[in-house]
């Protein structure tokens, strides 16, 4: 009998601890699957952040350590900088990097530093309730825009993939999904790809994801996973925002 | 080993350089801009990294993640961005990592002054950040103790897998002395299995870490990390003890006030005023004992300080109101001059009346 489904040995036994249909659990596996492919699981070290991602460090088969909220890329970079030779990545959500770890992930793109971000956008903040993030749409809402976003109040959501496309350093920015198949492969490429460029000793890479939360979205996983192709794709449009191998995009 | 004139600042980076410390994370700030200038010259030049991070609060998680990887790595700065750097040094003692953080004080709150102070007195030596922890703190009152209290910082950091701060004054830190620099350690001479190195699945994976979502799980943690405090208390104690036997008053003070103490001290002596000096040298964990122990045969104490009475709360639970603690203190940037303490020695031994100015005084 052919084995159609088995576990990435960069992943531990541990049970994850996200909601059903939350799709961080897809993303854990994309991410473990990218190192088992590159044969990097014994020089890699992740950065877990503070989110529901914050358990990371008992998922990945990896030496690991948890940063503070936001801090991710600047541990990161104190990592890489002391093995630069290793597989360096933080995994974060949005709230925790597009807003309390701002200047964080912006410098760290913008020296070159050489680390893969992986970065969870589901539009929310998961682990704390579910109140507006930065990334939060227009009309959203949350526990703490319980009349729906307004931009005059709150601006428009940030766009990170585009933001940090246009940092000298940055060698690779996609940003991709994964709420089908079809997707979910192209996602696979894209963190593949993202651990590549950190491996040929290039600058920095991220992979943005759009994600579910079904929890504090207040809907079923498969409301949810329609609602990212009908509601976020349009203002997060998918696509490789840079690839100093090819040019800019 | 050979002297050699240096600032305070430079010679405190040096002599981390000289413990074997490779990699620095900073962000400029007055009075310790040194540090970091000095740094950035010799880091490359002994195969090490200098970094000079987007801020504070930047410098201290590239310190976590640096010093989580195994290395021997150091930040300064100045009350403002310590401030900053809290939150990362409350989770490098959850997570255990050793660390030398350099404090160069000077006058606030606020953005306050450039000039020396020891307001932070409270903040280095209570932890500083949220939870229960304390911190080594070492307060060096000459360049050359700057240098060695530098180097010990690493041993005990390591010792210890703690935080330890250096804590100076703006005075320490700009003012030039003969110093001894020993030569440089072996490098990565500290075995350090817990290191985030990448996992050769041989040993246990390493997870740096300071979440423990089980309360009765933290609470282990925390006795734990209690225990290591009780232990550093015991063992760690560091403090000058200078005319105390037979002294009527004894002087508590520390860094820069310390050296104006001892020449207050010595004009006070000649007068026939019997006064001595306690100069602690940690001030966590603090030499308590001594204190005490000059309680039994001394009148009266008088804590001097740059800062609005900090340090006197330390000195008032080791006499435990068994004499007499009095308080002279600066703030602001305002070093106190010897005269002035000299004043209050004479005010203390009943040598004059308190409401006499100083100019009468003297
Ligand atoms: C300094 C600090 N501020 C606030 C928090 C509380 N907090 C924990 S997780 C979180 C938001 C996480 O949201 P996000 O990064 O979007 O990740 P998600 O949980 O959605 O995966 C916040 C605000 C914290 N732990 N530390
Ligand atoms: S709260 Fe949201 S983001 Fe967090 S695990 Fe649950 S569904 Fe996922």
């Amino acid at each position: 009998m052919a084995v159609v489904f088995q576990k990435p040995k960069s992943l531990t036994d541990d049970i994850l601890t996200y909601c059903p249909g939350c799709t961080h659990g897809i993303i854990h596996r994309l991410v473990a699957e990218a190192i088992d492919d590159l044969g990097v699981q014994d020089k890699t070290i992740g950065v877990a952040p503070v989110g529901c991602a914050v358990f990371a460090y008992n998922f990945f088969a990896v030496d690991m350590m948890q940063a503070a909220h936001g801090r991710a890329p600047a541990v990161a970079t104190g990592i890489k900088r002391v093995h630069p030779d290793n597989v360096v990545f933080t995994y974060q959500g949005d709230g925790d990097l597009a807003s309390i770890g701002m200047a964080e992930i912006m410098h760290a793109a913008g020296r070159g530093e050489k680390i893969t971000t992986i970065f969870v956008n589901n539009a929310i903040y998961g682990m704390t309730g579910g109140q507006m993030a930065p990334t939060t749409l227009i009309g959203q809402v949350t526990t703490t825009s319980p009349y729906g976003r307004k931009e005059e109040l709150c601006g428009k959501p940030i766009r990170m993939s585009e933001l940090l496309a246009q940092m000298d350093g940055s060698t690779y920015v996609a940003r991709v999904s994964v709420h089908d198949p079809k997707h979910v492969l192209d996602a696979k490429k894209a963190i593949r790809k993202a651990f590549e460029t950190q491996l040929s000793g290039a600058g920095f890479s991220m992979v943005e994801l759009l994600s579910t939360c079904p929890t504090n979205w207040g809907m079923t996983p498969s409301e949810s996973l329609k609602w990212v192709a009908s509601d976020m794709i349009p203002y997060y449009p998918l696509g490789v925002y840079k690839d100093s191998a090819k040019g800019a995009a | 080993m050979a002297k050699l004139l240096m600032k305070g600042n430079e010679a405190i980076a040096e002599a981390a350089i000289r413990a074997g410390c490779r990699y620095f994370f900073g962000y400029p700030i007055t009075p310790q801009n040194h540090i970091p200038e000095y740094m950035s010259k010799r880091m490359p030049q002994v195969g090490g990294t200098f970094l000079q991070a987007e801020s504070e609060v930047s410098a201290i998680n590239m310190v976590y993640g640096a010093s989580g990887a195994g290395a021997r790595v150091m930040t300064s700065s100045s009350g403002p961005g310590i401030s900053l750097k809290q939150e990362g040094i409350s989770y490098l003692v959850g997570a255990q990592l050793p660390c030398v953080i350099v404090n160069i004080m000077r006058g606030g709150p606020g953005l306050g002054s450039i000039q020396p102070s020891q307001g932070d007195y409270y903040q280095a030596t209570r932890g500083g950040g949220h939870g229960d922890y304390r911190i080594p703190v070492f307060a060096p009152s000459s360049v050359g103790e700057a240098v060695t209290l530098t180097q010990k910082a690493f041993d005990i950091a390591d010792k210890y897998r703690s935080p330890v701060i250096v804590l100076g004054d703006g005075m320490i830190g700009q003012m030039m002395e003969p110093v001894d620099l020993p030569d440089s350690t072996e490098i990565n001479s500290v075995d350090k299995p817990w290191a985030a190195v990448g996992w050769d699945g041989a040993r246990p994976r390493a997870i740096i870490n300071s979440l423990y979502i089980d309360p009765s799980v933290l609470e282990q943690h925390n006795i734990m990390l209690q225990e290591k405090f009780a232990q550093i208390e015991s063992a760690e104690i560091d403090y000058g003890a200078e005319l105390v036997d037979d002294a009527d008053l004894v002087i508590v003070a520390y860094g820069t006030v310390a050296r104006i103490a001892r020449s207050a001290i010595r004009m006070a002596r000649a007068e026939g005023i019997k006064a001595g000096m306690i100069r602690p040298v940690t001030l966590w964990p603090f030499p308590s004992d001594p204190i005490a122990k000059a309680a039994e045969t001394t009148k009266a104490f008088l804590t001097v300080e740059m800062s609005a009475g900090q340090m006197i709360d330390d000195v008032r639970l080791a006499v435990a109101g068994r004499k007499p603690v009095l308080f002279y203190g600066r703030t602001g940037g305002m070093v106190p001059a010897v005269r002035d303490v000299l004043h209050q020695i004479r005010i203390a031994a009943g040598a004059v009346d308190p409401r006499n100015p100083i100019e009468e005084a003297i």
